[in-house]
């Protein structure tokens, strides 16, 4: 177990790096550095100044040791647009998005798991059947345009919940989130129902093939016999099997969730760091750019670990074969 | 007695390509697919004969026209069936020059992404070894990463543009095909045929291109189906964003983007329409390609 885990980890250090290198070859490389990290308004002077400081007179190795040193002290540059660290524009966006993200992953296994344990028991009944159907559309459909329809029908038409921003905010460890008051409620409902529905969609069929694969075991069948009630043999025993898969795909599909916000946030115009990124794509703050980048590479990595670790410990079958 | 004996005719031998098409009819839904997706290609390529009007020629624009509901009618007589966005254009037209571009977008960067990728799983599946570690490792890194953050990341980089955005497709895509690819190549390399081309001592090339590919393709087939919609999509969320296509070139992801401040205000078609018209195409290749991977799966056929 201590080597696999100390294995896994030198893994995620390796995967970070070669982002590092990634990353660092975009921008210097592919992008002309001068432009893409001093601000197109700097004089002659400090031009060269910059360029001093940045250590872009250095041979390129150097550089990217330099590179790496400031990302490892969290210095990835200031945006030019808010003359702020830009690591520390992006942490303060933070917050937004993730209460955005765990409600809709939330929301996807409030609502996948029933939906999917009642397709998976009445798999020819038409409700089963209609939302298998759904579910396909859950897929396809771009979370851009279910996002415009739902602003469409339940912020325009109907008028029942708001369509942008984060509304009110209550403060919580220094913090400011949504979720602790009605207004911002009100206002996560929609984006978090949109960056919902293609983990829902996921979470319903794994939920309902598992169902599907779980009634005809043996152990199933057992407990029928020793007189249990459908809904414990349901709910307790074919539940525990159940859950191992979806329990990885939600933590694997928390760091997709956290990408697409993008697309969430600006339909929604939700102040998250996705939104952020968009906006400063479009105006080429790149200190930011890039810092995110780094930022979601991390999150994506520790994210997979966790996961990769949790397994372990919910499935015991998998311990066993780590350790031959 | 000379009635003639009812012998039954001997039953017509069966081309494959017979018994594909047979199996594919099967599935009314996935043939409506496919009558959808002909008849979106045909608009597609037929844009400039088909549309009413040309809506990048400015000279053919009215501005007084701007916002005008589906079903008006212009001062020239030009019925908007699907009304028309803030600089006057026919919304019709637009969809159908949008279309042009999203499918040539989406179906281009599939087929060069179907390309790379296939041509590298084969060869990871038949040198083996250290040449097969290091493709399927990047392939394992690439699809670790959602689709959306590595377009974001590479365009981030090149900024816009068509070619751009093809770039960053292919290189979202390519791994899916080199997975399949690889996966196929692995059972069919063991078969006899492989051993007798190997026997004949064919180039390495010939054998790999020429007996190993045709007998994978099947399930690259599927994957490229899919994979064209998953482009469409990206291409359009891309757009949308204002990260994609530049607006000269307005595909329907920017056509949805350029009409979205209108629909708080109630004028939903510059939206909608477009919006429906990718979703359709969407929905239709995926109803193809679902029922494809079951015409094609050897497992399934009897």
């Amino acid at each position: 177990m201590t080597t696999w885990l100390l294995r896994r980890l030198i893994q995620a250090v390796f995967v970070v790096l070669v982002m590092t290198v990634i990353v660092f070859i975009g921008l210097h490389v592919i992008g002309d550095p001068i432009d893409i990290l001093i601000s197109p308004e700097a004089d002659q002077a400090e031009r060269a100044r910059a360029v001093a400081a940045l250590g872009l007179d250095q041979p390129l190795w150097k550089q990217y040791g330099l590179f790496l040193w400031g990302g490892l002290h969290g210095d990835l540059g200031r945006s030019f647009v808010f003359n702020e660290p830009a690591l520390q524009l992006i942490g303060g966006r933070m917050p937004a998005t993730m209460e955005l993200a765990v409600t809709a992953v939330l929301l996807s296994v409030v609502i996948g798991i029933p939906l999917g344990l009642y397709a998976g028991l009445n798999p020819d009944s038409l409700l089963g059947r209609t939302t298998m159907a759904g579910s396909i559309l859950g897929f396809s459909l771009p979370t851009f345009w279910v996002g415009l329809m739902l602003i469409m029908v339940f912020a325009v038409q109907l008028g029942w919940l708001p369509s942008t921003g984060r509304g009110e905010t209550a403060e919580l460890f220094g913090v400011q989130w949504s979720f602790l008051t009605r207004d911002g409620l009100a206002h996560m409902a929609l984006p978090a129902l949109n960056l919902s529905l293609g983990n829902i969609a996921l979470v319903l069929r794994l939920t309902r093939a598992g169902v599907r694969e779980n009634i005809h075991m043996d152990y199933v069948r057992f407990a029928r016999a020793k007189g249990l009630s459908p809904a414990r043999v349901v709910l307790v025993h074919v539940m525990k099997n159940i859950l191992i898969p979806v329990v990885t795909i939600i933590g694997l599909e928390f760091g997709s969730t956290i990408a697409f916000s993008v697309v969430t946030e600006s339909v929604f115009a939700w102040p998250g760091m996705g939104k952020l990124i968009i906006d400063s794509i479009n105006v080429l703050d790149r200190p930011v750019i890039v810092a995110y980048l780094m930022i979601i590479v991390f999150l994506f990595i520790t994210i997979n670990l966790l996961v990769d670790l949790l397994y372990t410990v919910l499935d015991p079958r998998v311990r066993l074969e780590n350790r031959q | 007695m000379s009635a003639a004996l009812d012998i039954p005719a001997p039953p017509k031998e069966e081309t494959p390509f017979q018994r594909f098409a047979r199996e594919f009819a099967d599935s009314k839904l996935a043939v409506l697919g496919l009558v959808i997706v002909l008849l979106v290609a045909v608009l597609a390529i037929a844009a400039p004969w088909i549309a009413p009007q040309n809506p990048y020629d400015l000279a053919q624009l009215d501005i007084m026209d701007g916002r005008l509901p589906p079903g008006s009618v212009s001062a020239d007589g030009l019925t908007f069936w699907l009304g028309t966005d803030d600089q006057g254009r026919d919304m019709l037209s637009g969809i159908i020059y949008g279309l042009r571009i999203s499918l040539s977008v989406g179906v281009g960067s599939a087929v060069i992404a179907g390309v790379i990728g296939s041509a590298l799983g084969l060869i990871a599946a038949y040198a083996g070894g250290k040449i097969e570690t290091a493709i399927m490792r990047l392939v394992d890194l690439q699809l670790s990463f959602p689709s959306i953050l590595v377009a974001l990341m590479i365009l981030a980089f090149l900024g816009k543009g068509v070619a751009n955005v093809m770039l960053a497709l292919v290189i979202v895509e390519w791994a899916r095909y080199a997975r399949t690819a690889r996966s196929a190549a692995l059972v069919e390399r063991r078969r006899e045929y492989i051993e007798a081309a190997e026997c004949l001592a064919l180039p390495r090339w010939r054998v790999l291109f020429r007996h190993l590919l045709p007998n994978c393709m099947p399930p690259l087939i599927v994957i490229g189906t899919i994979q064209i919609a998953r482009a469409i999509t990206l291409e359009a969320t891309l757009s949308f964003l204002g990260l994609g296509v530049p607006i000269t070139e307005p595909s329907l992801g920017l056509l949805i983007a350029n009409g979205y401040q209108y629909m708080l205000s109630g004028k939903y078609w510059i939206s909608f329409y477009p919006g429906i018209a990718l979703l359709v195409t969407i929905v239709a290749i995926n109803l193809v390609g679902d029922h494809l991977r079951d015409v094609l799966n050897p497992r399934l056929q009897r």
